[in-house]
């Protein structure tokens, strides 16, 4: 398990990660969401002691990672895949990782194959290396301490889609094994395929948390109608707050409540239903617009 | 999925009692980075190379009938004492300059460990390396010998081969500490180019146009307090000279170095 607790980090008067509480549980995949220079890597180069909180803390069941006597054993970290030697070869990657955490020799090879590099890939140097093949080998370096909990920044850029397929598989075995697992992204769609849970960053701040059903369930209803201004006004007057999204308006309330308003108040209505088909994705650009823009312009 | 799986206690310290890393584990590791990349490869390559080269060049341009050991081991002492320290730069500066900083810090939160170790591995280079290129030089006295017919003279002492490997090491740890201060790996090789091979030439430059720098250089220059080393016994105040040019030019600036590396934030 993974508790991050009130974590600040400043840098200079730049709020890079501000006050950030959230928990990756263990046996579930936690989506660490949010777009680019959102505060997910420094909060993930936090967690695993790379760099100072300013306030608060991360901890890996309970335990500061430095203080770990053999990290590699207990977390399994891929912060990024393109910060490697380019003039090693993956093998000499992983048996580097190997030795230090004073694993058997044939782990290399056990997890060469598990990630997919062939033994004629492993012995060509990172350099030559495509980004998605670096994130195999990031993977592999991330799994063969056989650790508990995994730690992985953005490791879906540069797969294939097949590549994609075999990280969410490989993935959610881990997880229903018994393992932590956190991923960052700033795709949505690569969290909504395979989170359990989804913690929502945007400039520095939790936007939202939960599971992944209580965010889609929190999508709302979705209403059209020819006269939209009333129906807006209506709906404010009862005290339901909404959003106009050009043709529609969307609500945090029930398409019953909204029916029910609509009616009392004469407003014919064109469509009403929950507003779950959008997916995570509207509630993603909403959110992060949100955070990333003066508020008041969002307002309808 | 069972619920069993999803209900684990929250927390579970799987292995209460993990072994640590060894610290012999830790330059074992920093020995094999030293080595395991293309540059570290050629550079090693290099040292071998040029150290066969210099004792064959020696026996065939020098006066071979009245060749020492001395004249070999000054030989192959120029590869070592030139290439190899670029070694000793690389193994902290390509950590950030390749960004393998991530993963080494990531794998021991300790960096203080890990410069340790470094450091011991850079050590352990300078004297691997002295071994062969001294050993090839010995070689070549030797064959010099058989070949001229006369007996080979071993003119170097012990005291005076020990103040030649002290003399390298200082030249690795120079190296070591640009790597540290700079943490960029041209930086650091460009700047330890400059302090073993142009450095001197301006100080003998200096030396020749101003008495007062020839007499008194040996207190601020540390290429012309090393150079002693390589010829006869120190004296005391050979030793002294030493210790203040090492103090300014190697300890102060690699203490600073060594902070920087524990502090500076890995991106």
């Amino acid at each position: 398990m993974i508790t991050i607790e009130s974590l600040t980090k400043r840098y200079g008067s730049y709020l890079a990660v501000d006050d950030v509480t959230f928990t990756a549980r263990t046996g579930r995949i936690t989506g660490f969401l949010g777009p680019n220079g959102a505060g997910k890597s420094t909060t993930m180069r936090v967690m695993v002691g790379l760099t100072r909180p300013s306030s608060g803390s991360a901890l890996i069941d309970g335990q500061l990672f430095a203080d770990l006597p053999n990290p590699g054993l207990d977390v399994g970290v891929l912060l990024d895949a393109s910060a490697q030697h380019a003039g090693r070869t993956g093998r000499e990657v992983l048996t580097i990782a190997q030795r230090t955490m004073g694993l058997p020799r044939g782990r290399v090879d056990e997890m060469l194959s598990l990630v997919g590099l062939s033994v004629e890939e492993s012995e060509r140097r990172v350099r030559d290396y495509s980004l998605g093949m670096r994130q195999r080998l990031g993977i592999a370096a991330a799994l063969i301490g056989d650790p508990r909990v995994l730690i992985l920044d953005e490791p879906a850029n540069g797969l294939d889609p097949a590549g994609i397929r075999w990280m969410r598989d490989m993935l959610r075995g881990y997880a229903d094994r018994g393992g932590t697992v956190l991923l960052s992204s700033h795709l949505l769609h690569e969290i909504e395929v395979v989170a359990d849970d989804i913690v929502v960053i945007g400039n520095g701040r939790i936007v939202a948390s939960g599971t992944k059903e209580e965010l889609l369930a929190a999508a709302g209803t979705l209403v059209r109608a020819r006269d939209l201004d009333a129906l807006s006004a209506a709906l404010s007057a009862a005290g339901v707050s909404n959003t106009s999204t050009g043709d529609a308006l969307r609500t945090d309330a029930t398409p019953d409540v909204v029916g029910d308003v609509a009616l009392r108040a004469g407003v014919a209505l064109t469509e009403l239903r929950a507003a779950d088909g959008a997916g995570l994705e509207e509630m993603f650009l909403e959110l992060t617009a949100a955070s990333q823009r003066d508020p008041k312009g969002m307002a309808a | 999925m069972s619920a069993s799986t999803l209900e684990r206690p929250a927390t579970t310290s799987a292995h209460p009692a993990r072994e640590g890393i060894s610290t012999s584990r830790l330059i074992g590791v920093e020995l094999q980075k030293m080595f395991d990349t293309r540059a570290g490869f050629w550079l090693i390559a290099g040292v071998a190379v040029l150290s066969t080269i210099a004792t064959a060049a020696t026996m065939v341009f020098g006066d071979r009938s009245s060749l020492q050991y001395g004249d070999f081991a000054q030989a192959v002492g120029i590869p070592t004492t030139v290439i190899l320290p670029v070694l000793g730069a690389l193994s902290v500066s390509s950590e950030w300059s390749q960004r393998t900083a991530l993963s080494t810090f990531t794998m021991v939160p300790s960096r203080s460990r890990i410069v340790a170790a470094k450091f011991a591995a850079v050590v352990a280079v300078g004297l691997g390396s002295l071994v062969v290129a001294l050993g090839a030089g010995a070689l070549g006295n030797i064959v010099n010998g058989s070949i001229a017919g006369v007996t080979p003279v071993w003119d170097i002492d012990f005291t005076t081969l020990m103040q030649i490997v002290l003399a390298d090491e200082i030249g690795m740890l120079m190296a070591f500490m640009f790597g540290a201060l700079l943490r960029n790996s041209p930086a650091a090789i460009v700047s330890y180019f400059v302090y073993a091979l142009v450095l001197p030439g301006v100080s003998s430059a200096l030396a020749d146009a101003q008495q007062w720098w020839a007499d008194h250089a040996a207190w601020f220059d540390l290429r012309t307090a090393t150079i002693p080393l390589y010829d006869d016994h120190m004296s005391s105040h050979d030793w002294a000279q030493l210790g203040v040019t090492t103090l300014i030019w190697l300890v102060i600036p690699l203490a600073i170095g060594v902070r920087l590396t524990l502090r500076s934030e890995v991106k």
